[in-house]
């Protein structure tokens, strides 16, 4: 059906595509493996004339083909649903899936009769969605619906679906796999990127197996298994075992009671939360990606408007719902954000600049009440760069110019730097490599040693598992369950984390 | 106070309006692509002077009408490529439009007529009569609020302007819709120029728009990006500035006279007001203002 | 390098762009670029009319553009330097009149306009600091406006200039002008808040030359900028605010709370002007006497890359080309001093769009466009 030859692209100086093949049979469902940033997305999004290749050729049905942008990929039955929906929202959900392929003339938009062929798709597909809703309206996965819908639409042959069940819960997970066999079944052929294993095992029929950038791997999913995939995967025998002595326990540094936070919509992120964190312990939390994780650990660092906030934030004691984010750091709460790019970084300020984000207005960074003091400051940023391993050492750079892992290392350092009680983390190894991973991990533990309450956030469970002394399942804003990491199985906390537990 | 309120009053009020009304048309269309478009002023200068310039040498006003729309055509290409292509920053963009609308005009006409102040006076016989009042209201108003919801265009205009890499990703072209969108912006905005040097008045004067455009952009906003509503807007200036001209010298019972500066300043207050979201909200097209970019 | 390449070269290659698009220009009125431009210079840097009319004419630019740079790091467009200007200007000379012991001959009647008669020391420091907070009390209605209910500053700052505008003249036509004056303007202010021509201290520069204390105000200020937006915790907020909100509120800073403050901080800067025009000049407040100040602030800042000294710069490269253009405009044939205005549109444009230039050097192979 389709087939990459030798593509290569390049963002700046990072290889995303090095010399990648690919080639899809039709009728298939082809899974694409890879950690994050190992260039799945980048190929996929070639192959939908989203970038240009900077070498390499695609076949589509054995003919090389030109795609300079979407407009030829969907000329060609090429469909492609992104990791982020690209729907326009305040739009209908039959003005979404005919923008760009309106029949008729110039002069007419005829959404009625479009209406009525959306609707013959859905029923054909078993894809449910009334056309003519906003699509703002709609939940997640009826967005993604009108996503399929969008590309069946369009006659799409070949549909490329990105990631697509980062954002769906197992039960909802089962459902769309049904989906995508019943596509198979009528000749479409599936591209499915992904870096979940037991999806690539479920559903597909061959995998091709990426990693930084290159493939590392084709077989048919039938003749492998998850524990040869993830060896493909990583490069090396997965070890995801935390060498972490027990935990000593101290008093209890964090309770939250009842905390419930609300958003401008007025529905419940995090709905009437409870739970502890003490001295020396790292508390994990673990569900499915927007589950209200976000907001629960924004709250607690006091980056959500006290509007939205409500019930009882106790740190040490003390009552902290009401206080600021800078008076919860200066009382000892850390903050390791889970969007560097976002939140935790200036990317056009120097590393010095950097470092002092957040205790910019107080000794050492300023001399007296007003003045910066760039000499203790830089002296303060090459401590950090050397005890935390930053590379390039150079306080003069700026954040932009670092990796993923370097860029978390410093902000790693700024907030340990604070010597915290409490440090709340949230998926501190997001697109980081794998070395600078086990550097974070073991100086989270260390951290939890030194007496430090931990709190940790993280999407990938195997991580949350291993580092976690408790570990916390949250699931529609509630927490659902606790469970002890060194006992609980998978299967077990994966139910809980999908609202499938009591 | 009573008889102030005639029949003289709301066909002056309509007249005001038009020009505003052009403009602001302009800037819908612009502005619902994704782009910002304040250069609505020097776009307004360019089409007034253009317009008068080449009706004084042709004699004639359709074809001086023409050349004004040509003129503007061609100076929104430049915040086009400036803003689409080089992605500068389109309020940027659209002030040094503005800027340079206020020296080449009378750089020219100090060239051309020996006068930077204005332009010779056009006969009486060779201006435009009533029909660009008539093109505002009964053609085009209908006629933006038809594309914008009925057409294909319509939808991708709005779709790029909501979301442009989701009408990328639907196979649209984002910079080429953004660049029809801009020229027909400048188009419109030029047409209300022309009217204005060569309907509504007899000549071309320096920054005669004198903040025409402004007021425009704030009608369009007042109007929340749609063009019924905008055309509210634009009659609602349009009564303002009539009100204020017919109260000229009139005197207070008190023997004062009411201040024209009060009655001016209404459009822009209630801009602010509107903006700040006490009459209603009035929320921008999502991607207005920013560039389209697709490689991060 | 590569970082000075951009910050420097870039700005330098706009300005002679616009040189060049200008003379085309020039070429098809029908006159001499060369002669033009040699005129301009030389008018303009010549000693000591020509360097002190320059320096007269670029203090309120350098203001203008410390104003639009100080908004602007911290992600803030300020169009509203002119308004905010106007009305420094108004309440500026309000305060020098009314503490000014200002008697005015009415139809051959003595009135007096003040309440008192202030000396120098006292009236000159009031007057600036009544500049400052003004216009800073006026920039910061639409950084309030944006903290609150979040309205874009760019529309609020253009509908504001024309407010202000209004006001002042509302308040000059109908309550400060001196009856009988054809013109619209307000008393004049007191003597004792006039502030020496430079002339008085630098010897060969004519009394007559209006370029004032408030230059060296102007340069006080540009270094007091940099002081504050790289030196002082303030400007730090600022500048993060400006490159990361969501960051900065991550780093315990009040985003709203810079939003206000950047736009005072610029509202007053922009509002430095009056000492210029006001207590250095006409030596009154006149309608209309801003020549674009605060629209040409954009360009300063733009072409100074928002940074003190850029914009001490390039506020001086538009005084010579405003200075030049009034001589050009008597001596040639056919260009006017608006060729001006001309020069720095094309000047912004190419700033703005200053991915012009890696795209047209990569076409005529002078650079590989990696490099940049």
């Amino acid at each position: 059906m389709i087939e990459l030859r030798n593509i290569t692209k390049r963002f700046g100086d990072v290889l995303a595509n090095d010399h990648v093949n690919i080639k899809v049979r039709p009728g298939t469902i082809h899974a694409i493996v890879g950690e994050n940033g190992a260039g799945k997305s980048t190929a996929m999004r070639i192959a939908y004339g989203f970038y240009t290749a900077d070498s390499g050729e695609i076949l589509v049905d054995g003919e090389a083909r030109e795609i300079r942008n979407p407009h030829d990929a969907i000329a060609l039955g090429i469909g492609m649903v992104h990791q982020h929906f690209m729907l326009v929202e305040p739009m209908t959900v039959a003005e979404n899936i005919v923008l760009g392929a309106e029949t008729g003339d110039a002069f007419s938009l005829n959404l009625n009769q479009a209406a009525q062929e959306i609707r013959a798709l859905s029923s054909e597909f078993k894809l449910s969605v009334d056309p003519n809703v906003a699509v703002e309206k709609l939940s997640v996965g009826q967005q993604q619906r009108v996503e399929l819908l969008k590309a069946l639409y369009r006659r799409a042959r070949l549909l490329i679906l990105d990631e697509p069940t980062a954002v769906l819960t197992p039960q909802e997970v089962e459902e769309f796999f049904a989906i995508l066999r019943g596509m198979r079944e009528q000749e479409k052929t599936i591209v499915i990127i992904t870096h979940k294993l037991s999806e690539v095992l479920a559903i597909s029929d061959d995998v091709t197996v990426m990693r930084d950038g290159k493939v590392v791997g084709e077989v048919k999913t039938k003749e492998t298994n998850a524990a040869a995939l993830a060896r493909l995967m990583v490069g090396r025998d997965v070890l995801l075992r935390i060498e972490k002595p027990e935990a000593s326990v101290g008093e209890t540094v964090l309770s939250v009671r009842d905390l419930t936070v609300t958003a401008d919509d007025g529905a419940r992120r995090v709905d009437n939360v409870s739970f502890t964190a003490r001295a020396g312990e790292i508390v994990g939390i673990a569900g499915v990606e927007g589950n209200g994780q976000t907001e629960l650990v924004e709250a607690l660092a006091g980056l959500v408007a006290p509007s939205r906030v409500s019930g009882g934030i106790e740190f040490q004691g003390r009552d902290i719902a009401g206080a600021s984010a800078r008076q919860r750091k200066e009382m000892g709460i850390a903050h390791i954000p889970e969007d560097r790019h976002r939140r935790g970084l200036l990317l056009d300020f120097d590393l010095a600049e950097n470092s002092i984000l957040g205790v910019h207005y107080r000794k050492p960074a300023v001399t007296n009440a007003i003045m910066l003091d760039n000499v203790a400051i830089r002296r303060r940023a090459q401590q950090i760069i050397k005890d935390f391993d930053v590379r390039p050492p150079n306080p003069d750079l700026p954040a932009r110019a670092l990796s993923g892992g370097n860029q978390q290392k410093l902000i790693i350092g700024r907030e340990f730097d604070l010597n915290p009680k409490l440090l709340l983390v949230a998926q501190p190894t997001r697109g980081v490599d794998i070395g600078a991973i086990e550097f974070i991990h073991s100086k989270l533990v260390a951290l939890r040693d030194a007496g430090c309450a931990v709190l940790l956030v993280s999407a990938e469970l195997e991580e949350v598992t291993a580092l976690a002394d408790r570990l916390l399942i949250i699931h529609e804003g509630r927490i659902v369950g606790e469970v002890d990491p060194k006992q609980a199985t998978t299967e077990e906390i994966g139910l809980l984390m999908t609202g499938g537990g009591k | 106070m009573r008889d102030l309120f005639t029949w003289a009053l709301l066909f002056s009020t309509i007249r005001l309006a038009t020009p505003l009304l052009l403009a602001a048309l302009g800037g819908l269309f612009s502005e619902r692509s994704g782009v910002i478009n304040i250069a609505l002023e020097g776009l307004m200068l360019a089409g007034a002077f253009t317009a008068a310039a080449v009706t004084y040498f042709v004699g004639n006003p359709w074809v001086g009408l023409l050349a004004g729309v040509a003129a503007g055509v061609l100076l929104a290409s430049v915040h086009a490529v400036a803003s689409i292509r080089f992605k500068a920053d389109q309020v940027v963009s659209g002030t040094a439009i503005n800027i340079l609308m206020l020296g080449a005009p009378a750089f020219v006409s100090g060239a051309l007529f020996a006068s930077t102040g204005s332009t010779p006076q056009i006969p009486k016989e060779n201006l435009v009569p009533w029909t660009p009042i008539v093109l505002a209201f009964v053609v085009l108003v209908p006629l933006t609020w038809y594309v914008l919801y009925r057409t294909p265009f319509g939808l991708r205009l709005r779709a790029v302007g909501e979301n442009p890499e989701a009408a990328d990703a639907a196979g649209i072209n984002v910079k080429r819709l953004r660049y029809t969108a801009v020229l027909i912006s400048g188009a419109l905005a030029a047409l209300g120029g022309a009217y204005l040097s060569i309907g509504q008045s007899s000549l071309f004067t320096r920054n005669m728009t004198s903040g025409r455009g402004f007021i425009a952009l704030a009608a369009l906003i007042f109007g929340k990006w749609r063009p019924v509503q905008t055309m509210l807007a634009c009659l609602l200036f349009g009564f303002t500035e009539a009100v204020a001209i017919q109260l000229q010298g009139v005197k207070m019972p008190s023997g004062d006279e009411i201040p024209n500066q009060f009655i001016q300043i209404i459009p822009y207050l209630l801009t602010i007001i509107v903006l700040a979201g006490f009459i209603g909200h009035s929320r921008a097209p999502r991607a207005l203002g920013i560039p389209y970019e697709k490689e991060k | 390098m590569q970082k000075y390449f951009r910050q420097i070269i870039f700005p330098l290659i706009a300005v002679f762009s616009a040189f060049i698009i200008g003379g085309i220009f020039i070429l098809l009125i029908g006159d001499n670029p060369i002669e033009a431009y040699g005129l301009l210079l030389g008018s303009a840097l010549s000693w000591p009319d020509g360097i002190g009319y320059t320096l007269f004419y670029a203090t309120p630019l350098i203001f203008t553009g410390l104003a639009v740079s100080v908004a602007f790091r911290c992600g803030l467009l300020n169009i509203g330097a002119e308004g905010q200007l106007y009305v420094a200007a108004f309440a500026t000379a309000w305060v020098c009149i009314l503490f000014g012991g200002v008697v005015v001959d009415v139809f051959g009647k003595p009135v007096n306009y003040s309440i008192m008669s202030l000396p120098a020391i006292l009236l000159i420091p009031l007057a600036i600091l009544t500049a400052i907070v003004s216009g800073a009390l006026w920039g910061a209605i639409p950084g309030y406006l944006k903290a609150k209910f979040g309205s874009h500053e760019v529309i609020n700052t253009i509908m504001l200039n024309f407010i202000a505008i209004a006001l002042v003249s509302y308040f000059t036509q109908y309550h400060y002008k001196v009856p009988g004056d054809p013109l619209l303007q307000t008393a004049p202010i007191g003597t004792a808040a006039r502030l020496p021509h430079l002339g008085s201290f630098i010897p060969g520069l004519p009394q007559r030359i209006p370029v004032n204390i408030a230059f060296i105000l102007a340069l006080v200020a540009c270094l007091l900028v940099y002081i504050f937006l790289w030196r002082t915790k303030w400007g730090y907020e600022i500048r993060a605010t400006g490159a990361n909100p969501s960051a900065a509120e991550y780093g315990g800073i009040s985003v709203r709370k810079q939003i206000v403050l950047a736009m005072a901080v610029s509202g007053g800067l922009a509002g430095m002007v009056a000492i210029n025009e006001v207590m250095g000049y006409r030596y009154r407040y006149y309608d209309g006497f801003s020549a674009n100040y605060g629209f040409t602030g954009i360009a300063v800042a733009l072409l100074g890359r928002n940074h003190p000294v850029g914009v001490l710069l390039s506020a001086l490269l538009f005084a010579v080309l405003i200075r030049g253009g009034i001589f050009v405009d008597a001596f040639t044939d056919h260009v006017s001093k608006d060729l001006v205005e001309v020069l720095m549109a094309v000047v912004i444009l190419f700033v703005a769009a200053e991915a012009i230039f890696p795209a047209l050097f990569s076409k005529f192979g002078l650079l590989k466009r990696s490099k940049i």
